[in-house]
């Protein structure tokens, strides 16, 4: 509806707002990649330096058991030390069989962060693989990943492991290896899946399109540009994997087909621990204590990053 | 006696501004401590009155619309000035308060149709909630008066149906309808129609037109685009950096733009420019001379060896999707159909056409990323369909495509210097050395500083990213650029600027433009040429001054009575 009011004409002066040139640049700031964005949010947050310091603390201690402790894990158990307090140089005191707790503890870490980092390793190079080929190519490809990984889903952990760890082959050769290939025949397709999402939802962005028409072909396009858009969530998921996985070795260590009992792991101390629960319950809890923050510190680590790694939240 | 005093009391209410904005100031939490989105803001609507602001993205434009109804985003607040409806200041007023206005005093209607409906509940029961909040009658009958207001026609059964049976031009006049069911004093319309197609954006805004000065209503219309605002509203308030820059009525500021940043506007906005962008400089021609091509001795000595040859030719072609219908059924739908034309060197090409008219398609066959069901694409006189690998990757060197959103077409994991190295790297151009050099040369030739390369997407605007993206199509120095919808998403004085260096650099490259759009008032800045495609099929080929001053089509007629601003006269030396 157009009036005959008078509407007057109002100009700002041209001082307070100065125009700037269309579409300047800003040139003051450093360049930010992806990563170097995720890392200037991340040092910020204490969810993260706590449990960066924990793992570092973890790894250096699975690497370096001797800079802990000088007292020997298997030699000197004395059964007169059997359930005993803790006693000079024995800060935590000693197993059913007399052995040194904290001692054990310390050299136990390898075994069990080598089965999370091995077992991790592995569903990536696996779980990625099937899963970007399966999300990338689509069809045919797809529906047979996809029903080949269901079929591993369905198997609950516990008693997929029962049966693996009963072929003879397993049998006759338990140590970490085949407790890793049992995590990992078990642990596959939840890294597929995650893959085979995340690439789908980078395989029809218009970059993909436009590396295509520049002539690159369709796995370079796949590796090139798909997979590393599509790597946030696979690293937050691996993260959070490794702390399950260190789990999953402790239970199968509990119920007698993971580690041998020659292997010292956090697993097996829980184990031999549950006999003495009722006499000296710290025995079980300083192991299951240094399962629990090992875990935790993976799960918020993983947090973490996937906060930081979100691409909604990238911007300056 | 009584009656002259009724008379008096409504001329005294329609002096008074129904919403008034002093010195408003809003500000923003954020990680980065407090941003001020918008300052001194200043803006009077009477009653009736259609008030249209105007400016980028970011300038503030709705943050200030959204102020004015309470419904700022939780990080922001109005740290400063005033807010007078009738003469009362809501700027701090308490929720409950806003919510007694929402509706019923202040009504609106939202930018994006898609996603503003709830797609769960049937748009009767969104049009009965919003008049049982406001206490007016909700039976089924009111619902349907309510919608067939809005101009949705059968409104008894479309109320029985979900937001996804709707198309974008329902959907937005049942938002239309909801906004306006209370009969609110004032409505605020963000960006009604920009998600909308011009034939449909002009209904849509004739309709809102007419509704209103039935109702009285008043209308904040908030857009970008200045011809829009000037056609439909009666007074415009430009909005730049969070700041009005100049306000008045809405034909004077376009005749006659006081504030730099608004002559820079009028300069640039597509819908009211009339004539084709020339690079006159490079070209070392009389700017009387451009206006009639062909007879202009220094222009045609570059172009006119080349002008002759058919480079691109389209035969025929067609393109059929199935889709698939339950159980294993499919039926056809046929995208493109029977399309034919040819695109000469050295020239631009406009296919035209709303959102399905298989433009897009089309692209991706010319690219070669999708196969045609029958019919030839010639490119330099060979069918591309008969091309192996090899000589596809060869042809890739000489087609390349500039996409539409300048947001997705860059790698966000690749700087820029990676993502213009990239082709010649696929290709094995050069060592890398020479690589650089030519990324140097390209990011020169799109006037980008050099420091550019090391910087990545998420650091440069809409344009910025257009203009690598032109870069990288650059880097093989291909003879044919497929434009899909290059400049739709960027804002008017960017989308002129990218269209002033395509212009530039085809003058001096003699590249090959296939440009297409939905935007007629862009087709008239660029094309020699002009395609209009409807439902895909051609309708209408012609040379651009001949489609636009002489249409056959009714089609091509609607659609460019739709270019808001089309309608306005204004003096030559201002478009």
């Amino acid at each position: 509806m157009k009036t005959n009011r008078e509407i007057e004409h109002f100009v700002a002066p041209v001082e307070e707002t100065p125009l700037l040139a269309t579409d300047s640049l800003k040139t003051d700031q450093a360049p930010l990649s992806l990563w170097a964005d995720a890392w200037r949010k991340l040092r910020r947050r204490p969810l993260f330096i706590i449990s960066a310091v924990m793992i570092a603390l973890i790894i250096i201690v699975a690497l370096f058991p001797g800079l802990f402790t000088h007292v020997a894990p298997n030699d000197n158990c004395q059964l007169a030390n059997s359930d005993g307090a803790p006693a000079a140089g024995h800060p935590l005191g000693f197993t059913f069989q007399g052995c040194d707790v904290y001692s054990r503890i310390i050299h136990g870490t390898q075994a069990s962060l080598m089965v999370g980092v091995f077992s991790v390793l592995f569903v990536l190079i696996i779980g990625v693989t099937l899963g970007a080929l399966a999300g990338f190519y689509g069809g045919w490809i797809d529906a047979v990943i996809a029903r080949l990984g269901d079929i591993f889903f369905a198997l609950p952990l516990i008693l997929g492991a029962l049966v693996v760890s009963q072929l003879p082959f397993m049998r006759e050769n338990r140590g970490v290896w085949t407790v890793v290939m049992v995590l990992v025949v078990l642990g596959w397709p939840q890294m597929a899946r995650i893959t085979r999402g995340a690439v789908i939802e980078v395989r029809n962005a218009d970059f993909v399109t436009a590396a295509r028409s520049l002539g690159v072909s369709r796995l370079g396009s796949l590796i090139r540009h798909v997979l590393p858009n599509a790597l946030a969530p696979i690293i937050v998921l691996a993260t959070m994997e490794l702390g399950v996985f260190i789990v999953a070795e402790a239970t199968l260590s509990f119920i007698g087909i993971g580690l041998p009992g020659s292997i010292m792991s956090w697993g097996n101390d829980i184990a031999a621990a549950k006999s003495s629960v009722r006499t000296n319950p710290a025995i079980l809890l300083y192991p299951a204590m240094a399962l629990s923050v090992t875990v935790l510190s993976f799960i918020m680590l993983g947090d973490a990053l996937r906060d930081a790694l979100d691409p909604k939240s990238r911007q300056r | 006696m009584t009656t002259s005093d009724v008379i008096i009391s409504e001329a005294d209410r329609a002096d008074k501004p129904l919403l008034e904005i002093r010195d408003l100031a809003i500000s923003f939490q954020t990680g980065s401590g407090e941003v001020q989105a918008v300052r001194n803001a200043h803006l009077t609507i009477m009653p009736g009155e259609t008030v249209a602001i105007v400016g980028e993205s970011g300038s503030g434009k709705s943050t200030t619309a959204l102020a004015a109804i309470g419904l700022l985003p939780g990080n922001g607040r109005v740290s400063g000035g005033q807010i007078l409806l009738d003469g009362e200041d809501i700027s701090q007023a308490p929720e409950k308060r806003m919510i007694e206005l929402r509706g019923n005093t202040i009504g609106m209607v939202p930018q994006d149709p898609m996603s503003n409906l709830n797609p769960v509940w049937k748009i009767g029961y969104q049009v009965k909630e919003t008049l049982r909040a406001n206490g007016r009658p909700c039976g089924p009958a009111d619902v349907a008066k309510v919608l067939a207001q809005a101009g949705l026609p059968d409104a008894e059964r479309r109320a029985k149906q979900y937001p996804h049976e709707f198309s974008g031009g329902m959907r937005q006049r049942a938002l239309i309808a909801i906004g306006l069911s209370c009969q609110p004093r004032l409505l605020i319309a963000d960006e009604p129609t920009s998600a909308l197609d011009v034939t449909v954006q002009r209904q849509i805004l004739d309709h809102l037109e007419q509704m209103t000065s039935e109702l009285g209503t008043s209308v904040l219309l908030i857009t970008h685009d200045l011809g829009l605002a000037a056609e439909r509203a009666d007074k415009v308030v430009v909005m730049y950096r969070g700041n009005v820059v100049e306000a008045g009525p809405s034909l004077e500021l376009l005749q006659n733009p006081q504030h730099p940043y608004t002559q820079r506007l009028v300069a640039s906005a597509p819908s009211l420019a009339s004539r084709r962008i020339q690079v006159a400089k490079e070209l070392g021609v009389e700017s009387d001379e451009l206006l009639a091509p062909g007879t202009s001795p220094g222009g045609a000595v570059v172009v006119k060896p080349t002008m002759t040859e058919d480079v691109l030719q389209i035969q025929n072609l067609r393109k059929v999707f199935k889709l698939r219908s339950g159980f294993g059924k499919s039926t056809d739908f046929t995208a493109v159909d029977d399309v034919s034309f040819s695109v000469k060197r050295g020239t631009t090409t406009a296919i035209v056409g709303e959102s399905g008219s298989g433009k897009s398609t089309v692209a991706q066959m010319v690219l070669n990323l999708l196969q045609p069901t029958s019919g030839k694409i010639v490119f330099d006189g060979v069918d591309t369909s008969t091309l192996n690998n090899k000589e596809i990757f060869a042809f890739r060197r000489r087609v390349q495509p500039i996409f539409q959103d300048p947001y997705g077409s860059l790698d966000p994991m690749y700087n820029i210097f990676r993502t213009i190295e990239e082709p010649l790297r696929t290709h094995k151009i050069g060592d890398k050395a020479s690589r650089e050099k030519k990324v140097r040369e390209l990011l020169d030739q799109v006037a980008l500083p050099q420091s550019t390369m090391q910087r990545y997407p998420n650091e440069l605007s809409g344009g910025q990213r257009q203009r690598v993206a032109i870069a990288r199509a650059l880097a093989l120095d291909p003879e044919v650029i497929i434009c899909d919808e290059a400049v739709s998403a960027l804002d008017v004085l960017v989308q002129a600027q990218v269209l002033n260096l395509l212009a530039e650099l085809q003058s001096r490259l003699g590249l090959t433009y296939l440009f297409i759009t939905h935007d007629l008032a862009v087709v008239r800045q660029i094309a020699d040429h002009v395609c209009v495609m409807e439902k895909g099929k051609l309708v209408e080929t012609g040379s651009t001054d001949d489609v636009f001053d002489a249409p056959q089509r009714d089609y091509t007629k609607a659609l460019l009575n739709a270019i808001p601003g089309a309608r306005l006269m204004l003096p030559p030396e201002v478009a």
